[in-house]
């Protein structure tokens, strides 16, 4: 009877019809009795989707739960399975979740390609030749309480995308016969793309099947990995297509975007990045008087050169800001020049000094228009600090005057 | 010539000088100054003759950027140009129809929704009005 | 030229019988004694005043009391307008000092109890100007609309909805409907430049009149009849134009030095400010409700901190009605040390606020 009552309580969250089922099915009402590890499975089911949309137990593990008597209910003539082995479970999966026309029912937008994808990658062939290291559909999506990749919990939730592949690709026990390194997880943490996911909470921001994919997760070629990054950094693609890199690169088989920016310990780029000393990427390659190493120079001077007219420009407003007076107009303006930086920054990747110049040049004479407004906001200032002073003299003047005619008028 | 005549005859000037001193700022204020006040919830963005059917004009509105368009079927919208993903400024995008941003490729409809890429709301709308050869873009 | 001017003098005494103003000045003296250095802030905070009436109606010219426009309008002011930048910053620099003179003028005439018989009505008119005089402060530092002032008004309006029975009623009164709005805006200038302008006009009157009337009232401890008088004309009036002067000149330095900020425009989106505090003639008040605790004794702790403060508020107006009377015996007044108790807790609480 209190099973009864503990059955309705922990099914409760699934629609009633679901919960019908749920009651009526033998396994549910035998392990949970049981109690232990036994009765996990069933206590997990109450988050797990299939549930939810009216599916039990023995819709992956066959057998007959409309029997009570363990030899008829978990008989393996009606089909039952205990534990499917690892090499058969994306096919178990696969079973409902490629077949489009059972899918439409529950999801019209589910897509139905996961088992083929997932054939074509290194962990699907892998598990297919017997492999039991690899991943399968229950080690990312879990096994009893499956939630929808859209629930904040799921272990395939974006956010929660780096740890559950890290659980095995940062594990050296487990990689090691593999011959890949263990550190993408941690690389990744430290990232500009992983602090967006995780810290500002960005869900735009690229994880690890953003790059890799999901189901069909093979390490991008090296020739294909710049596409995946040009998804998103459209613009600095399309300029390094444009650029002498371009086919410089795919000559000696050198990944576009990697090459310079790393792939998993991508970093904010900073200007140090650009140049020919020691922290510079650009003298890793190009040697000194070389017309590359010249173009690095001089495209690092060009963004220094703005950067440094936009701080002084900058500097000078907020002296005058600060001083009280009005500057609101020429600092909306010096972000114009901000704008021209940012925009030389991505220009960069046409490697063309010319095309660079063009921008900071623009941005440099807004700097200097910015810069004026600040001086003779601070002339004004000066003038009417000269102003004070004459009238203070005279309403002094008054003043002292008035004390002499106190002091007359006392004798 | 007494001290006391000295000490009035003083106490004249200064006084009118101190009058002179307090009267010019005030009267300066009165007389209007010749740029007339633009208030910032309503700008001039562009001419008519500027702006072609499927295109775009960035102009200034109060501190922050503002994209005048007009549609392919010659209607005039303004939005604010800052995008709601990282504040890029976006821009008209006549091979595509809709208002772009460059830094992330997010991308909003000609009314301004967020249809692709990382903005999660979509630009502010202002309304966009002909007065004569200028149009004129007000908040709200 | 001396007939000249006697023969107007004559023509306009006819008219208005104006000699009757000049004979009462010509013969008013003021006692001299220990205490009359106080005698002049009453002076001063009139010359404040008059200053900010000035300076208000010069910006009137150019302020514009809408949500879209006022921020604006005095952005113009403070960088087109020639001296706009002036006149702004001594209208707000002079409407705190002479908050500040009020302070002084009012505890002065505490503590030399000026509000002695047949006083009484000019101390409760001085009380009710002072409120007045909040009322201008509160009501002014909406104006430019900037974000601390929005939220400050907010937070003002708030602390007026929570009084008992007529809160809410006083909350929408304040604000032109639910939130602080556009509709504020227009109210608090309506407020600001016409209804308590007339209100003071009819007080200051009462106030002034009053004191010719009874004459300037000496302490306690200084027999009037024995005390040396100053006349009015010249001597006072010299001293009084010095301090006046001084005034001018330090709202000039003030004004070109340390110029009133201009601030954001107010959002009503964005969130508040951190650490956001009312003027500094409200900020103790604002402290002491910061400090109690959230119910007494289950009575909300705002509400019982407002009812305290209107207590105090009309204690302060009925000052003369329940003052002890001066002390036959050697006993000591408690009323310096009411007083005093006072100041010091304004100042230590005002200073608390700042620290933080």
């Amino acid at each position: 009877m209190w099973q009864r009552l503990l059955l309705i309580m922990l099914i409760s969250p699934v629609p009633a019809q679901a919960a019908q089922k749920a009651v009526e099915s033998s396994c549910v009402r035998c392990h949970l009795a049981m109690g232990d590890q036994l009765a996990e499975p069933v206590k997990l089911s109450a988050q797990d989707i299939h549930f939810q949309h009216g599916l039990s137990c023995n819709n992956c593990h066959g057998g007959d739960p409309t029997k009570d008597a363990l030899e008829e209910a978990m008989n393996p003539r009606k089909g039952f399975v205990a534990h499917p082995p690892r090499k058969q479970i994306a096919a178990l999966c696969a079973s409902c979740h490629s077949n489009a026309e059972f899918m439409k029912k529950y999801n019209p937008r589910a897509r139905v390609d996961q088992y083929s994808e997932y054939l074509t990658s290194v962990h699907g062939k892998k598990n297919q030749a017997g492999d039991p290291n690899v991943a399968t559909c229950t080690d990312c999506h879990g096994v009893h309480g499956i939630r929808a990749v859209s629930d904040p919990n799921s272990p395939v939730y974006v956010t929660n995308v780096a740890a559950t592949c890290g659980r095995c690709h940062s594990d050296l026990k487990r990689m090691g016969s593999y011959g890949i390194p263990t550190d993408q997880q941690e690389q990744y943490s430290k990232s500009v793309h992983g602090d967006a996911l995780m810290k500002q909470r960005d869900l735009s921001a690229p994880t690890c099947n953003s790059c890799h994919g999901n189901h069909g997760a093979t390490p991008p070629g090296v020739d294909s990995v710049a596409n995946v990054c040009g998804q998103c950094h459209v613009t600095q693609w399309d300029l390094f297509n444009q650029s002498p890199h371009s086919r410089a690169f795919a000559e000696n088989k050198w990944p576009a975007c990697v090459t310079c920016h790393q792939n998993h310990l991508i970093v904010l780029p900073t200007d140090a990045l650009l140049g020919v000393e020691e922290t510079a990427t650009c003298a890793a390659c190009h040697d000194k008087g070389s017309a590359g190493y010249m173009a690095a120079q001089q495209m690092k001077s060009e963004i220094a050169g703005l950067q440094s007219r936009l701080a002084s420009a900058r500097d000078v407003l907020e002296r005058a800001q600060r001083a009280g007076m009005e500057v609101s107009s020429p600092i909306y303006q010096l972000s114009e020049g901000r704008d021209r930086l940012i925009l030389a920054r991505v220009q960069i990747h046409r490697f063309t000094p010319a095309i660079l110049q063009k921008t900071t040049a623009e941005g440099e004479s807004i700097a200097a228009a910015c810069e004026q407004s600040g001086w003779q906001a601070l002339a004004e200032l000066a003038y009417r600090r000269k102003g004070l002073a004459v009238s203070a003299a005279i309403l002094l003047c008054m003043i002292g005057l008035l004390l002499l005619k106190i002091r007359q008028l006392k004798t | 010539m007494t001290r006391r005549n000295v000490l009035n005859y003083l106490l004249g000037t200064t006084a009118l000088a101190t009058l002179a001193a307090i009267l010019y700022p005030i009267i300066k204020f009165m007389i209007p100054p010749r740029i007339v006040e633009s208030s910032a919830s309503s700008v001039v963005a562009a001419k008519v003759s500027e702006l072609k059917p499927n295109s775009g004009k960035i102009f200034r509105f109060g501190s922050r950027p503002g994209i005048l368009i007009q549609t392919p079927a010659g209607e005039y919208r303004a939005f604010s140009a800052v995008c709601t993903h990282l504040d890029c400024t976006v821009q008209y995008r006549p091979d595509e129809k809709l208002i772009w941003c460059a830094c992330h490729n997010g991308r909003y409809d000609l009314t301004g929704k967020n249809i692709s890429g990382p903005p999660p709301r979509p630009l502010e709308a202002f309304s966009a009005n002909v007065r004569g050869d200028e149009i004129l873009v007000s908040r709200g | 030229m001396n007939a000249w001017i006697s023969k107007w003098g004559e023509w306009l005494e006819e008219r208005l019988g104006w000699r009757a103003a000049q004979r009462l000045l010509e013969h008013k003296e003021v006692p001299v004694h220990r205490h009359s250095i106080w005698y002049y802030f009453g002076g001063m905070t009139l010359f404040l005043f008059a200053v900010q009436v000035c300076t208000g109606i010069l910006l009137l010219l150019y302020y514009r009391p809408s949500a879209e426009t006022a921020f604006e309008s005095v952005q113009f002011i403070m960088t087109q307008v020639q001296f706009g930048w002036l006149i702004r910053s001594i209208h707000s620099w002079s409407a705190n000092l002479m908050i500040g003179t009020a302070f002084v003028h009012m505890f002065s005439a505490l503590f030399l109890r000026s509000f002695r018989r047949p006083r009484e009505l000019t101390w409760v008119s001085g009380a009710l100007l002072f409120f007045l005089l909040l009322c201008f402060g509160f009501s002014g530092y909406l104006l430019p609309w900037n974000k601390l002032a929005f939220f400050a008004t907010k937070v003002g309006t708030d602390i007026a909805g929570i009084v008992p029975l007529i809160g809410p009623f006083l909350l929408r009164f304040l604000r032109g409907g639910d939130e602080v709005t556009g509709a504020t805006l227009t109210r608090f200038f309506g407020f600001h430049v016409a209804i308590l302008p007339a209100i003071a006009t009819v007080l200051v009157s009462v106030h002034v009149y009053l004191i010719q009337k009874h004459g300037m009232s000496t302490p306690p401890s200084v027999d009037p009849d024995k005390a040396p008088k100053m006349k009015f004309i010249p001597d006072f009036l010299l001293r009084d134009l010095v301090g006046w002067l001084t005034a001018v000149t330090v709202l000039a330095v003030l004004a070109a030095i340390f110029p009133w900020e201009l601030g954001e425009k107010a959002d009503p989106f964005s969130p508040a400010p951190a650490g956001i505090k009312p003027e500094w003639y409200f900020v103790y008040m604002f402290q002491t409700l910061k400090y109690i605790p959230s119910k007494i004794l289950g009575i909300d702790g705002e509400v019982l901190g407002i009812m305290f403060f209107g207590l105090l508020g009309l204690l302060l107006i009925i000052t003369p009605f329940i003052s002890p009377r001066e002390p036959r015996t050697g006993r000591r007044s408690l009323l310096p040390v009411v007083g005093i108790l006072v100041l010091v807790y304004i100042i230590v609480l005002s200073a608390l606020a700042y620290r933080t």
